[in-house]
């Protein structure tokens, strides 16, 4: 589609660092944009704040934030204030693996509240906290929509369901093994229960 | 289990694959409406269906649809709103996962009943993985000429996108979607204008759930005359429950409307009864936004009857014995579950999800959330039952969005059904706190 031009003008960080994604997330990112009508190039915020985030360190920084403004010719403004109403959003530096664990109801009647704490005790961290070697950030969110598999976690895109601290264990030291290599792909364990 | 529509094809192997799909009967519906219907059949049909919104309102789709500003010259916008985050509710998302075809069938005769050429997905941010599903089965019909330029070799053209939001359950409201779709926050639009004439991008718009759009491929199937014998009365058809607590078997299942709900708690077919061999204590039948009803109500009405998983049967004596179907999701309780808990709990959600924009649902949320955390810590006075009850009255009709409502009407229902367990916690906290931490 011939609509909504946009160009890939670096954004230079305080310390003089360009912030740019790279021509072949470039592309991705024009490709999402032409999905919406000329004008209306505003709606490809947040599948791009997505893409930004994991390029770019795994949390949105105002640099980054910054550039996706000028990619999409809206406001520094407008992006912030996108970036700070949503949850999956982060605006500090995170964990390489991001452990969410729904403490909603249903996952609390399936003993979720013991995984949360069993993850705390094994990370020796509390909720809301990166362990010191960077590798994971605990957090707690609301119903990830799989109370019926509860209790149930993600991690970063990954959904864990029918949690035991056993299973937890395991899927810790899976991750600590993986940490050097590609993130894990655990689908399999998505088709498995759902 | 017989009478399935939706879930009909779910067990044959290699159904999310469009050949399989297709090889079952998928996409004929397409090729009929197209071919040998105009668009105001299509919209007839699903007019003489019955039925009705899945999303949680359980507004007619017929109607709803009848109301688009179809005089305008700007495009149309049909947008399908899978953002599911209404705790209890995973029914969409399973439909997703297992049938992505079923959805893109039905998004596609629904554009062309409504005269739509673009059609998005918003998909809650959480469920990416199902983003990956959702594209494969677009160009897998894309491919097959059932999407994009001149469908069929017919004069309509549809292309579909799938969305993604980033957390947030207030985006389920349709006025907070198209907001967010608009890469805005999501708070929700003051209404009137309703999105069938204003909608995105201030565009004449349709939103419906995903379950709503994947039932109208089947309905066109089999015709809307056939679709409205199903079920009972006014709730035609069949729905997806999505069934968890302390159940033996949680899972999605598709029930002709009608069935009564002791045969869904206690029938093997379904959740099997309750877990380990405890006594049903309560049930939230319709996601965690609809009232809590104690075990005698949620089985017969207050005047007796059986209660039926219908729109009409669940909320047979309103707000003081009654319920509502809303989304299907269905939360069981056994005897153990302690109220108190479970109430400080939703609230805490809602009171995370508020948006914001008003002040009755922002502080009103937060102020129930602190008082039920007090209750539940052993810190609460006699006299914060009663103000629960006055801060949910405050909330309720002076929001701009209904989820204000969706916020106070559990904890309303939960102190006008289980009073005693609220004052126990006053009366004897030292007790209370015990009792719960051997659970
Ligand atoms: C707070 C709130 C959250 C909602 N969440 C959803 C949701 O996740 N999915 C959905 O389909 N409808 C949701 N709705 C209902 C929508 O506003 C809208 O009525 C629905 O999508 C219409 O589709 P239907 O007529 O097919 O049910 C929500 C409403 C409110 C007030
Ligand atoms: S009722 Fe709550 S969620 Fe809805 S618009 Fe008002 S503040 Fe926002
Ligand atoms: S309550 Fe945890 S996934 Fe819904």
């Amino acid at each position: 589609m011939e609509h909504n031009h946009i160009i890939n003008h670096p954004q230079f960080t305080r310390d003089g660092s360009p912030v740019a994604f790279t021509p072949e997330v470039f592309t991705k990112v024009q490709a999402l944009i032409s999905r919406y009508p000329e004008g209306q190039q505003k709606s490809a915020l947040l599948p791009i704040l997505h893409i930004a985030q994991e390029e770019f360190g795994g949390h949105l920084s105002v640099d980054t934030m910054d550039y996706v403004a000028s990619l999409l010719d809206i406001q520094p403004i407008e992006v912030y204030e996108v970036a700070t109403f949503y949850s999956m959003f982060y605006l500090d530096k995170v964990g390489k693996y991001v452990i969410e664990v729904c403490h909603t109801g249903p996952c609390t009647i399936s003993g979720g509240e013991k995984i949360l704490k069993h993850l705390q005790e094994i990370l020796e961290i509390k909720s809301g906290e990166t362990t010191q070697d960077g590798l994971f950030t605990l957090k707690e969110v609301e119903c990830l929509g799989s109370c019926g598999t509860g209790p149930v976690m993600q991690v970063n895109t990954e959904y864990y369901e029918k949690l035991t601290p056993e299973r937890v264990d395991q899927l810790i030291e899976e991750l600590r093994t993986f940490a050097n290599k590609d993130k894990p792909n655990d689908s399999a364990w998505v088709e498995k229960f759902f | 289990m017989g009478g399935k529509i939706l879930l009909a094809n779910i067990d044959i192997p290699g159904i999310r694959g469009f050949d399989v799909y297709r090889a079952n009967g998928g996409y004929n519906s397409v090729t009929k409406a197209l071919r040998e219907m105009s668009q105001s059949q299509v919209n007839a049909e699903v007019t003489r269906s019955g039925l009705r919104g899945r999303g949680g309102a359980g507004f007619p789709t017929g109607l709803k649809w009848s109301f688009l500003d179809r005089k305008s010259d700007k495009p149309r916008y049909l947008v399908c709103n899978a953002d599911e985050s209404e705790p209890g509710t995973f029914k969409d998302r399973y439909l997703m996962h297992h049938l992505p075809h079923l959805l893109i069938e039905g998004l596609i005769i629904s554009s062309y009943a409504l005269g739509v050429n673009t059609c998005y997905i918003y998909i809650r941010g959480e469920f990416k993985y199902l983003v990956g599903v959702l594209e494969k089965a677009i160009k897998e019909a894309h491919q097959h000429g059932f999407l994009g330029d001149r469908i069929l070799g017919t004069d309509f053209s549809l292309n579909i996108w799938v969305h993604p939001g980033a957390g947030a359950y207030i985006c389920g409201e349709e006025t907070a979607l198209l907001e967010s779709l608009e890469g805005k926050r999501g708070n929700p639009r003051i209404k009137p204008p309703f999105p069938a004439f204003k909608g995105l991008y201030g565009c004449p718009t349709v939103v419906n759930n995903v379950e709503t759009l994947a039932a109208i491929g089947p309905i066109i199937n089999m015709g809307g005359e056939a679709y409205s014998k199903v079920g009972r009365g006014k709730s035609t058809g069949t729905k997806l429950i999505s069934a968890c607590g302390s159940i033996n078997n949680p899972g999605v299942y598709e029930i002709e409307m009608g069935l009564p709900v002791e045969d869904f708690i206690y029938n093997p077919e379904y959740c099997g009864g309750i877990a380990r061999d405890r006594y049903l204590k309560a049930v939230i039948p319709g996601g965690s936004s609809v009232p809590i009803l104690p075990a005698e109500l949620i089985l017969n009405t207050a005047k007796g009857e059986r209660r039926l998983l219908t729109y009409e049967s669940l909320a047979d004596g309103d707000f003081e014995t009654g319920t509502m179907l809303g989304s299907g999701g269905f939360i069981v309780f056994d005897e153990d579950a302690c109220i108190v808990r479970n109430t400080w709990n939703l609230t805490r959600f809602y009171h995370h999800e508020s948006c914001g924009q008003c002040s009755p649902c922002r502080e009103g949320t937060g102020w129930m959330e602190k008082v039920l955390y007090r209750l539940e810590h052993g810190e609460g006075k006699k006299s914060d039952i009663d103000l629960l009850v006055r801060i949910a009255k405050n909330i309720e009709g002076h929001t701009i969005c209904p989820l204000g409502e969706a916020a106070a009407w559990p904890v309303a229902s939960a102190i006008r059904h289980f009073r005693e367990e609220f004052e126990e916690h006053v009366l004897h906290p030292a007790e209370v706190i015990e009792k719960e931490r051997r659970l």
